[in-house]
């Protein structure tokens, strides 16, 4: 590879976007070719940079306020409520209040999908600090895979991910959502990823990335039948190629 | 599905990704006034054609509508002149790694990257939105913004060439690329 097809990769490359045969190439270059190494570099340090919270624009309250106003039932009453006597204005001076109070309560309420989440990241942080990673310890996925049996009443697809750069360290039971789930356990350097699998009803989905919970990304898809979370600290774009590795895709 | 039914199923689908709409429509429209209009547009649009969400990715699909608002609101509102050509010509190498200690120094700075933003071309400015901001994949991007992925690859190289330059070039005054 030369510089000139370095620097057109190397953007796909941070993003997490290259295919296995460039990102071997442009590794290689970039180990040799310092100009491009610090070209890339640059663009590390860029997308950084646009990540920062201050340039994202929230929407403002009063946009919020035009869409309640706007997304309203016809049917519902629009009498302003000053109109009648003074014991109706009190008690709708109440009821706005406790509306408010529910409203800002409910919107403050995770949806089930982010109650799922954190249950996922809380389960992920307890094996690491129980320095309980797994209950199987084996790179090899014909060891890993018989071991679920009987375990579970699902058996879990297992794969060692170790050509991709995520060896597979181990797996172990672990309790979610009120049953009982595979976790399989990978490395990638010295991060660790945990792989939740169950049976699940839903159709095929595409890796979805929610926001990410105490500093973990977490990253849900569903197919075959089966539903997957991985949860770990590396970044958006590794735990994507992760999961696109073990395919989510 | 009565409209009670519809307009809560909407509520807890597609208003969860307001700040996202707006986010997009704000770097869109280059200002608070526009962006709240094409937002706005944009919801109720979705809301019209709620029964033809299909997909998983509200927020996907939320992001095209607001992008086809906001076009339809620039064609509109702004002379034609504004819109920029863009041709997806090869890129040319360049040495920015020259640059490279002064653009650091410049990356923190949250005003500055602001402005090399909103500098960009509006079809540069909106991948690199969708990407740095969004977090989607290019395939993602390419469907959104329906172009191929090959065109979204050389926007976003090209995008962040330039913001490179401009934040090299703050610091110099007169080197503008």
């Amino acid at each position: 590879m030369n510089c000139e097809q370095a620097r057109l990769l190397m953007d796909s490359y941070a993003d997490g976007e290259l295919d296995a045969t460039g990102i071997l190439e442009l590794e290689k270059h970039l180990h040799d070719c310092p100009a491009c190494a610090l070209a890339f570099c640059n663009v590390q340090n860029l997308k950084k940079s646009l990540k920062q919270d201050s340039l994202f624009f929230s929407a403002p309250e009063e946009l919020r306020q035009k869409l309640k106003a706007e997304l309203r039932l016809p049917a519902e009453s629009r009498r302003p409520f000053w109109t009648g006597n003074w014991l109706v204005t009190a008690t709708t001076g109440i009821a706005v209040i406790c509306l408010a109070l529910w409203l800002s309560l409910a919107l403050t309420r995770p949806s089930p999908q982010r109650q799922l989440a954190q249950e996922i990241v809380s389960s992920h942080i307890r094996s690491l600090m129980a320095n309980h990673e797994m209950d199987v310890a084996s790179s090899d996925q014909h060891t890993v895979k018989p071991w679920f049996d009987g375990k579970l009443d699902f058996s879990p697809p297992v794969k060692d991910l170790a050509p991709q750069g995520f060896p597979l360290i181990g797996g172990r039971l672990d309790y979610l959502g009120n049953r009982a789930v595979a976790a399989l356990v990978f490395h990638r350097y010295k991060h660790v990823i945990n792989l939740f699998i169950w049976p699940t009803n839903e159709s095929d989905s595409k890796p979805a990335v929610p926001a990410p919970i105490n500093g973990y990304n977490v990253i849900h898809w569903s197919r075959g039948g089966m539903t997957f979370w991985a949860v770990s600290d590396l970044n958006e774009e590794e735990l994507m190629e992760f999961a696109g590795d073990f395919g989510a895709n | 599905m009565d409209e009670r039914e519809r307009l809560k199923s909407f509520e807890q689908t597609v208003l969860p990704h307001l700040d996202a709409a707006y986010n997009l429509a704000r770097w869109l429209a280059g200002n608070d006034h526009d962006a709240q209009d094409v937002a706005q547009e944009a919801c109720l649009r979705a809301l019209r054609f709620f029964g033809t969400f299909r997909g998983d990715n509200a927020r996907a699909w939320l992001l095209t509508i607001v992008r086809n608002t906001f076009y339809t609101w620039l064609r509109k509102n702004r002379p034609p002149e504004n819109v920029v050509e863009l041709g997806d010509e090869v890129l040319a190498v360049e040495d920015v790694s020259a640059n490279a200690e002064v653009l650091n120094s410049r990356l923190g700075d949250t005003e500055t990257i602001r402005r090399a933003i909103e500098e960009l071309p509006v079809e540069f400015r909106e991948i690199v939105i969708l990407r740095e901001m969004e977090g989607f994949s290019y395939k993602e991007i390419a469907e959104l913004a329906d172009v191929p992925i090959g065109t979204v690859m050389s926007r976003l190289t090209r995008a962040r060439r330039q913001l490179q330059k401009r934040l090299a070039g703050e610091f110099k005054p007169g080197a503008i690329p």
